[in-house]
């Protein structure tokens, strides 16, 4: 579905650091985001990341190196969690329109998209975990935003909810051609369409393409041995080649090309949507 | 329609209830009401400084309000004592320093139980100019910070990354509780203020589905407490202020009562 597209980079940072109170934050970072890139940014608790992905959205302020972002550009957050207290009635729809106005056609279109459509009336405090995440998907799309920033996306979804969680996000980079930032704390799942991993430690200790970076010494030195092991990369399966900038792919695509998983993409969604139960482990 | 005291007061008190409702559904929301106490609190400092200084006593209880925020800002960013701490130490010196000042005041008699508990039925023709204009400059401020005050209460974190400024919000919301405490101190006294904030959008969290309409029905609930409290105080004889804090009370419980809860907000059943 995609032909050639020029190379559209919505954010530079060049090496960008933050310091606060005479303590480094974060340093050094070099990370460019373009149209249709994914990038997962991944390190323990205090490496930097949220400093990193505030740098991105323009929240922070660099103290050294700069920040270049796309003027205009419209930022989808999806927030890591969000507890929201019963002393505020709000229902899906109003928290569709929080930050900023949307025809209820756009709402309607959004809630289809993640399969909420039904919850639209209810209360947000009455939803589910996963029906929550989704509907916060839905209200980040809505803003038809340039760039997805998501924390820790599958922070308490088991396995085939993550599967599922990440089909989901590689159809909104296909469709929408947003860029998509990821926060992760998480290492044992990285999605494998993800262009560059960066592994933050206070600074960037390695960057690559999801396997390189599993390879890689220094991510192996971080996060020791056993993480090698653990570090999946969820691959998806898919019967189409993406562009390909070569930007940092070191390694190659780390997904296979095989046509024989054409319904992974509706079973997944379906899965996420609550539509269908959960399948047996494979 | 001015022309005698009760309907001075009734027009005065259902001017601050329409302002203090909405308002103070930011306060129930995000949880300020200790906050908004303090601020209270400290109003009869700003009474007694702005006698000192011979100045408008509106705008030194509204001066004296905002600086207590502004510390209270500062002192958070330290983050040594808890905010709670924090609260209780600027709500109690604040309150006792302006009741010390007020007894240095020998010149000029204070009726002390007038600030504490208010006084409606003395309002004037004046007040109610001010109760009017400043109410509708707060509820247009109110009105056209709705978006980014109610994002920034949901998740000051999510308006940030999508470009709102929570910060501000912040600000916007303490000036503005500064200002109705200004010029609600006259009516209901600096220690029922934050009741006209917080119960009747307590109240009207249990008839309401969204935010917009918790702030409407807290406005016209508010109102019935005053009209109701103040025609209470008449019959029966009782303090004005109390007696509507004591009506607002009333309609409270009595909604506790009701079996709305789930009236909105209900989930569609499945399939659906």
């Amino acid at each position: 579905m995609n032909a050639i597209v020029p190379r559209e980079t919505l954010i530079t940072l060049s090496n960008a650091g933050v310091s606060r109170g005479g303590r480094t934050l974060v340093s050094g970072v070099d990370l460019t985001i373009a149209r249709g890139e994914i990038v997962t940014l991944i390190g323990p608790n205090g490496s930097g990341k949220s400093t990193t992905a505030k740098l991105a959205t323009g929240v922070l302020k660099p103290t050294t190196g700069t920040v270049t972002r796309q003027p205009g550009l419209r930022i989808g957050y999806v927030p890591q969690k969000l507890s929201i207290d019963w002393t505020l009635p709000l229902t899906v729809e109003r928290l569709m329109t929080l930050t900023g106005r949307h025809a209820p056609a756009d709402i309607d279109a959004a809630l289809e998209a993640v399969g909420a459509a039904r919850l639209r009336k209810a209360a947000v405090q009455e939803l589910s975990g996963g029906e929550f995440q989704r509907v916060l998907f839905a209200r980040a799309m809505i803003r038809k935003p340039d760039l997805l920033v998501l924390d820790e996306p599958v922070q308490g979804v088991d396995f085939s909810g993550e599967v599922a969680l990440y089909e989901l996000v590689r159809q909104i980079r296909d469709t929408t051609r947003s860029g998509i930032l990821m926060i992760s704390h998480d290492l044992h799942v990285v999605m494998a369409e993800t262009d560059t991993v960066i592994c933050l430690n206070g600074h960037v200790c390695c960057r690559g393409t999801p396997s390189a970076v599993k390879r890689s010494p220094e991510y192996l030195k971080l996060f020791g041995e056993r993480a090698a092991h653990t570090l999946a990369i969820y691959e998806h399966h898919h019967d189409h080649e993406h562009h390909d900038d070569g930007c940092v792919v070191a390694e190659g695509h780390a997904h296979g090309h095989t046509h024989e998983h054409e319904g992974t993409q509706s079973w997944a969604l379906s899965f996420w949507r609550g539509q269908i139960p959960p399948p047996e482990r494979r | 329609m001015f022309g005698d005291y009760f309907s001075r007061a009734l027009i005065a008190g259902i001017g601050l209830a329409l302002v203090a409702g909405p308002l103070g559904c930011f306060v129930v929301w995000r949880r300020m009401a200790y906050f908004g106490d303090t601020m209270a609190h400290s109003a009869l400092l700003g009474v007694a400084l702005s006698i000192i200084l011979s100045m408008n006593m509106t705008l030194g209880v509204f001066a004296v309000a905002a600086l207590v925020a502004g510390a209270l800002i500062v002192l958070q960013k330290q983050a040594t004592l808890s905010t709670d701490a924090l609260l209780g130490i600027l709500s109690h010196s604040t309150l006792a320093v302006g009741l010390v000042l007020v007894g240095f005041l020998t010149t000029v008699r204070i009726d002390l139980m007038g600030f504490l508990f208010g006084d409606i039925l003395a309002v004037s023709v004046e007040d109610i100019v001010i109760i009017y204009g400043g109410g509708v400059a707060i509820l247009a401020i109110l009105i056209l910070a709705w978006r980014p005050l109610l994002a920034s209460t949901v998740s000051p974190e999510l308006a940030e990354a999508e470009g709102l400024r929570p910060e501000t919000s912040r600000l916007v919301l303490m000036i503005l509780m500064a200002s109705v405490i200004a010029i609600a101190m006259k009516l209901v006294g600096v220690l029922l203020i934050t009741s006209l904030l917080i119960i009747p959008a307590a109240t009207a969290r249990r008839l309401s589905a969204t935010p917009e309409m918790m702030a409407a029905v807290a406005a016209v609930l508010g109102a019935i407490a005053v009209v109701g409290g103040l025609f209470g105080s008449r019959t029966w004889d009782t303090a004005s202020g109390p007696s509507i804090v004591v009506m607002a009370l009333v309609i409270f419980l009595v909604s506790l009562t009701v079996p709305v809860s789930r009236l909105f907000g209900r989930r569609v059943p499945h399939g659906t």
